[in-house]
């Protein structure tokens, strides 16, 4: 797979077609090739890994991809972020956002909020997955040990949705509610029951969810800054 | 040799059918806690009872299909719940089960829900081990006196071939069912239309099929619809849930109320459906309702239906269209 005769703007336009079709080899090959003519990590991430995953999230969320589409493609990331991630970290690049997310107690579905977790990295998030049948405390723990910005909570079942409410009332008792951002998500979820428990934002889909986190985040750091 | 579900669909002459509503609901509303497994009530010799009078009750109501406590009986499913080695005896009690409340006449049908996992390359599972799940699963069935397989809430096409195809391996002479989810905008969540389930589900071999679970009776309407246009030869299944559930104070409430039902079964039948029954957040009060509805209202014009969810279609060459959208 060569890519060296491609100019730079058709690399990158190249990497956004072929992460959008799922093509894992590829995409290795032109981050590779993007860092090989001196793009720094930073770049090659926002011009072709995530502006690849943005149209991909517009059209699950317009309905003309789907689940095995979003699943391919955000593998095909993951093979360009393998390279990048260590060399993120060692030039000290800013994540956009550290989220922690986990199925809650008595559900042991997670194919959306797998779903969800990939789409985030795919928009530049570090995210921690929890996986399924998480209790309030294994909530607690993740947030106490990683900090994050944001919480993500997912249900499949109408019989586990209710437990959302236990971890937000345990984020309360425990004086760390105001500190962190609630999203909660699922099929049988509205956008009324995630008022009525008192999360900060429903997520209607991953494609949503990742636009909610980005606002919630670019508000944060203008109040950062601000302050 | 007849099979009781063979029989019924012959007897009943394309008269509709009722098939029961939510298992997993009504046995919530009973006791089961928070990600307990259903299928062990199966055989806990205090809670087997509760699930027999679960298939009572909907049988009282007019149901001539129980489908079995055996949703989440695959060992894929039962291996989160450490399980999995019980896979035979959990499907085969829930069978048996059904099968003492069904006597002579009435219908059981074995229950296969999906696996939960995805398959190679999107994830882990491979379509070997998928027949082979499923293939357990069904000789519990089967050993427990399934008259038919029901294969529901499915979104992946490959799976419902493994699943048909692992029932045919541990059940050859059972019928078969296949009925698919359509929660994503009239899709699956896997992005199968109800004109694709048609075109790839009619080379199965299937006695029936149609969708189940969703988001409602309007989800629920427009998949029958557009299954029956899709030129469907084989009896379609509605089962929808009972409405979309609302919390109030902490628990699930679903807003299709009997009478709301009721007049699902009545437009779903006028669409084409022939075996009517519902699916989570219903009661036997529910499948009473709808029951009562189809046998003593007179049946609706179809043309006079007003879908309120559109029909699914999928777009033809969607990298086309990304294209051509830059």
């Amino acid at each position: 797979m060569d890519f060296s005769d491609l100019s730079d703007d058709e690399l990158f336009q190249t990497m956004q077609d072929d992460l959008y079709d799922g093509m894992k080899a590829e995409v290795f090959a032109q981050t590779q090739e993007a860092l090989r003519r001196g793009f720094s990590p930073q770049e090659i991430l926002d011009q072709g890994l995530v502006a690849g995953m943005e149209i991909v999230g517009n059209d699950f969320r317009d309905g003309i991809l789907f689940v095995p589409e979003v699943l391919l493609a955000a593998n095909a990331m993951k093979a360009g972020m393998e390279l990048l991630r260590p060399l993120l970290v060692n030039t000290g690049a800013e994540q956009i956002g550290k989220m922690v997310i986990g199925t809650v107690k008595g559900d042991i579905h997670d194919i959306g909020k797998n779903l969800v977790a990939m789409m985030m990295e795919g928009a530049g998030f570090e995210v921690i997955n929890l996986g399924v049948n998480n209790d309030a405390d294994s909530f607690l723990k993740a947030i106490r040990e990683h900090q994050p910005d944001i919480i993500g909570m997912s249900a499949l079942l109408t019989t586990t949705m209710p437990y959302m409410q236990v971890v937000i009332q345990a984020l309360k008792d425990e004086g760390m509610r105001d500190a962190i951002y609630v999203m909660v998500g699922g099929a049988p979820l509205t956008e009324a029951f995630a008022h009525e428990i008192g999360a900060d934002a429903y997520g209607r889909d991953a494609a949503v969810s990742v636009e909610i986190a980005k606002k919630y985040m670019s508000r944060r750091r203008g109040q950062r800054v601000a302050a | 040799m007849s099979n009781r579900f063979l029989a019924l669909l012959d007897q009943s002459e394309g008269a509709p059918i009722i098939a029961d509503g939510g298992m997993g609901t009504m046995l919530m509303a009973a006791g089961l806690l928070f990600g307990d497994p259903p299928e062990q009530w199966n055989v806990l010799p205090e809670r087997c009872a509760t699930v027999r009078a679960v298939h009572r009750g909907y049988l009282d109501a007019g149901a001539q299909i129980i489908l079995t406590n055996s949703f989440g009986g695959s060992p894929f499913r039962l291996k989160l719940h450490n399980l999995h080695e019980q896979t035979f005896e959990l499907n085969e009690a829930a069978a048996a089960l059904a099968r003492a409340e069904a006597g002579a006449t009435a219908v059981v049908a074995g229950s296969i829900g999906p696996s939960g996992e995805l398959f190679e390359p999107m994830g882990q599972l491979t379509y070997a081990a998928a027949v082979e799940g499923f293939a357990a699963q069904v000789a519990g069935l089967a050993a427990g006196g399934a008259d038919v397989l029901w294969v529901e809430t499915m979104s992946d096409l490959q799976e419902v071939q493994a699943a048909v195809e692992g029932a045919r391996r541990a059940a050859p002479a059972l019928p078969i069912v296949a009925t698919l989810t359509f929660d994503t905008r009239g899709f699956t969540m896997m992005g199968v239309s109800p004109a694709q389930a048609v075109a790839a589900l009619g080379e199965l071999g299937l006695a029936a099929i149609g969708g189940n679970c969703g988001n409602g009776p309007d989800e629920i309407e427009a998949v029958v619809f557009g299954m029956a246009r899709a030129g469907a030869s084989i009896p379609l299944v509605a089962k929808s849930n009972a409405g979309m559930p609302q919390v109030v104070q902490g628990r699930a409430v679903y807003s299709g109320t009997p009478p709301v039902m009721a007049e699902y079964a009545r437009r779903v039948r006028a669409l084409g459906a022939t075996i009517i029954g519902a699916c989570c957040g219903s009661t036997p009060e529910h499948v009473y309702a709808m029951a009562q509805a189809l046998r003593e209202q007179p049946p609706l014009d179809p043309a006079l239906i007003e879908l309120a969810a559109p029909v699914a279609e999928r777009a033809e060459g969607r990298a086309r269209a990304r294209r051509e959208r830059r």
